[in-house]
């Protein structure tokens, strides 16, 4: 029954929105140019639906990308970080200046430079450097947060670095890991958006590329027709990772108990 | 054994902990180290089991180093992994083969068969306990250093899993070093009982235990209470 109405409220919600905003736009006779009513963006997103899943698969490609590129460069350099205090030290406050600078200050450099004939690449790169940091950080305090007589335990039995990091330090890090990678998930397909926006007409093909030119053209429909796809992608990378969480989790961490 | 002699040992944060701590346990005695919290019973075990080393002073083993099984105060478990994964993780990291037949002997050892594959939140907070004891056992140890195993669980529990201790002690001919603040759990449990005065820790009164301590209330138990309580009481004069 509760499950029932988790899922019945939100979408009764947006029936009566939905509802409310088709009645409101033919009642005030709103532009289409300016708001468009739902049958509008229903009817524009059957129009346009190859050209935008095309648009869609582009961006999603280089949401993937960076996503793994920021996991595993991200879960590198904590272990890294882990096995010395002064790589640490010297390394972590350039990780915070890379987080803290607006990506779309960089983004201009990093297409100048990779060049716009590998626009992919760019755009992956940038929402890669968005994407990074969180999974960082969840690593990094991971990582640190094993518990230290199980350390101890280890050493007494003569256990290597290597041994520990695989058989304590990695297995305590890897809820703080995933908690880091919901956020990366979202933040990867952000940048992607971002990276299209910043690479402007005639070179990008994603769904923010769409936005961008629809707005041009004045066809408010298909924008949003677009901006909900990206919502909707947003929602399923969320939970996707929401479900690896649980997955791996569901037998021994208090989180994934919880839900169950 | 193990011997500690003149042993020093200061924190990093300037706290003196031990100073001129010496004691001896020979091969196959059970020997408490009683004193009240904080007098730094804690850190001579762990400078015993190799993890700390003193500033002062010397810790000798008169034969080879023995083979070393440590129980901290809380189960100290994995919890992502099941009870025969726990209790096999020194012969894994020991690269032994065929570890399940011994990690398995050992959880049977402690009363948990059948809980092979339990993950340790499944588990009380007894049974935690004998998993840490199995995961200490598991290597075939031949000195158990204990560090308050058993402060943190309720009173029945304790005096079964005290019980299962001695067993084993006596089985395994195994030599066993008990850090407790326990009055009644030295006195039943161990031969001679060390007695720490506050910090910095030194040892005040080493008090043999005569036979005949068969069961917690015996008279020569409750005798062998007043005889520490009194050492311990001068102790926390001194």
């Amino acid at each position: 029954m509760k499950r029932l109405l988790d899922f019945a409220l939100p979408v009764a919600v947006a029936a009566l929105v939905l509802g409310l905003w088709e009645w409101a736009v033919a009642h005030w006779q709103v532009p289409v140019y300016v708001l468009p009513a739902p049958s509008a963006i229903a009817r524009a997103f059957a129009d346009n639906f190859t050209s935008l899943m095309t648009a869609l698969l582009s961006t999603l490609t280089v949401t993937m990308e960076s996503f793994v590129a920021a996991t595993i460069l991200g879960t590198a350099t904590a272990i890294a970080f882990s096995q010395s205090r002064l790589l640490e030290r010297t390394l972590y406050p350039y990780a915070v200046i890379l987080q803290v600078t607006p990506v779309v200050a960089i983004a201009p450099l990093i297409l100048i430079w990779v060049g716009f004939d590998r626009i992919n690449l760019a755009l992956a790169i940038i929402a890669t450097i968005v994407a990074f940091f969180p999974i960082l950080a969840g690593a990094t305090l991971g990582l640190k947060s094993a518990d230290f007589n199980l350390i101890d335990l280890s050493r007494l039995y003569g256990a290597s670095q290597l041994q520990t990091l695989w058989r304590i330090r990695l297995p305590t890090a890897l809820p703080y890991l995933l908690s880091g990678m919901k956020t990366a998930g979202g933040l990867a397909l952000i940048g992607a958006v971002v990276a299209e926006f910043v690479a402007g007409s005639g070179t990008a093909t994603g769904l923010a590329w769409r936005i961008v030119e629809s707005g041009n053209r004045l066809e408010i429909a298909t924008l949003f027709a677009a901006l909900m796809l990206l919502a909707v992608t947003g929602v399923l990378i969320f939970a996707a990772l929401s479900l690896l969480e649980w997955l791996l989790l569901r037998r021994w961490h208090e989180s994934a108990i919880a839900q169950s | 054994m193990i011997a500690l002699k003149g042993v020093g040992k200061r924190f990093a944060n300037g706290t003196q902990a031990l100073r001129d701590l010496s004691f001896t346990v020979g091969a196959g005695e059970f020997v408490s180290l009683l004193g009240p919290s904080g007098c730094g019973k804690s850190t001579a075990l762990r400078l015993a089991a190799g993890l700390l080393t003193p500033d002062t002073g010397e810790i000798a083993y008169p034969d080879d180093k023995p083979e070393i099984g440590f129980v901290f105060q809380e189960p100290t478990l994995m919890p992502w992994a099941d009870a025969l994964t726990n209790a096999r993780l020194p012969l894994d990291l020991k690269h032994v083969p065929r570890a399940d037949a011994s990690a398995l002997a050992a959880l049977a050892r402690v009363g948990l068969e059948g809980f092979e594959h339990a993950y340790p939140r499944e588990l009380s907070g007894g049974m935690k306990m004998r998993v840490s004891i199995a995961r200490a056992l598991a290597a075939n140890p031949k000195l158990l250093l204990l560090d308050e195993p058993f402060a943190a669980l309720d009173e029945i529990t304790r005096n079964a899993l005290g019980d299962d201790l001695l067993r084993l002690w006596r089985e395994d001919g195994l030599t066993v070093l008990f850090v407790t603040h326990s009055v009644s759990e030295s006195s039943y449990l161990s031969q001679r009982v060390l007695v720490m005065t506050p910090r910095p820790g030194r040892i005040a009164g080493d008090i043999a235990l005569p036979l005949g301590r068969d069961n917690r209330l015996s008279p020569s138990t409750i005798e062998a209470q007043r005889v520490i309580s009194e050492a311990l009481g001068e102790a926390m004069a001194a």
